[in-house]
């Protein structure tokens, strides 16, 4: 388990920080954001190649395999990159006891949206 | 434990107020801010799906929101704030593998996030209509 920490081995050894998983959210991050280039940018370039494009021909774009695929994997990096970030600002800017319902309600708001999103995508791909 | 009756008032930094606002700042929260907006786009975006499932009504009533003129304004800034955010990103990146710290360059890489943002917003809203015909 340690081998795949990003932790070094001095900041493991002196032990400090309450939770010591603060470069685990910092890598998650950037692992997401890295993922989030290409993925965001297909997404964008789609959506201009799709303006006025009806209703048919829109689903019939989704229904293919690379873009059922491709809004999949954009939906888990951007609302795991989405939950990250929030919880920064959250703890950054949330004093009062409202920081921990805050947190909670983002986390598994994320987590809801992106299920949502991701069987929706599903159903398109795989309706009838 | 606490035998105190009245709080020590803990000391403040000065307030971000009192500071002349420079690109690195603005471009910092910037980057914070875009991110919030993009997290409301990011639930938009599974409105839209869920509304493409649910049938060509629903996908009509949400394109009908988007091709308003409020819509369209929104969808502008949105498209703004995620060119904002990913130039603004792929600084931090840059900035990650210990590259770019010089001021120059701070500056250089802050301006050219800039530039190259409403570039590629003015390009894709000039790619959007031009397909649109």
């Amino acid at each position: 388990m340690d081998r795949q920490s990003m932790r070094s081995p001095l900041a493991r050894a002196i032990g400090l920080g309450s939770a010591k998983e603060g470069v685990e959210h910092w890598w998650a991050e950037r692992v997401s954001a890295v993922a989030l280039v290409p993925l965001t940018l297909w997404f964008v370039a789609s959506i201009i190649a799709h303006t006025g494009s009806d209703y048919v021909t829109f689903v019939a774009w989704l229904r293919t395999p690379l873009a059922t695929i491709l809004m999949i994997l954009l939906l888990i990096a951007l609302f795991h990159h989405t939950a990250l970030g929030l919880q920064v600002v959250i703890e950054d800017y949330v004093h009062s006891g409202a920081k921990f319902a805050a947190a909670i309600t983002v986390r598994l708001g994320c987590f809801a949206v992106a299920a949502a999103g991701i069987v929706a995508t599903l159903r398109i791909a795989f309706g009838g | 434990m606490s035998n105190f009756t009245v709080r020590r008032p803990r000391p403040l930094s000065p307030n971000i107020q009192i500071y002349r606002p420079q690109l690195t700042s603005v471009l910092s929260i910037v980057n914070r801010i875009t991110g919030v907006i993009l997290s409301f786009c990011a639930v938009v975006l599974v409105i839209w799906l869920i509304a493409a499932t649910t049938g060509p009504h629903a996908y009509a009533d949400v394109q009908g929101a988007i091709a308003s003129w409020i819509g369209q304004i929104m969808l502008f800034g949105c498209t703004f704030a995620f060119f904002l955010h990913l130039c603004g990103g792929i600084r931090h990146l840059v900035w990650d593998t210990c590259h770019g710290f010089e001021l120059r360059w701070i500056y250089a890489s802050g301006w050219t996030v800039v530039a190259a943002s409403v570039m590629l917003t003015v390009a894709a809203w000039v790619a959007s209509l031009f397909m649109a015909g």
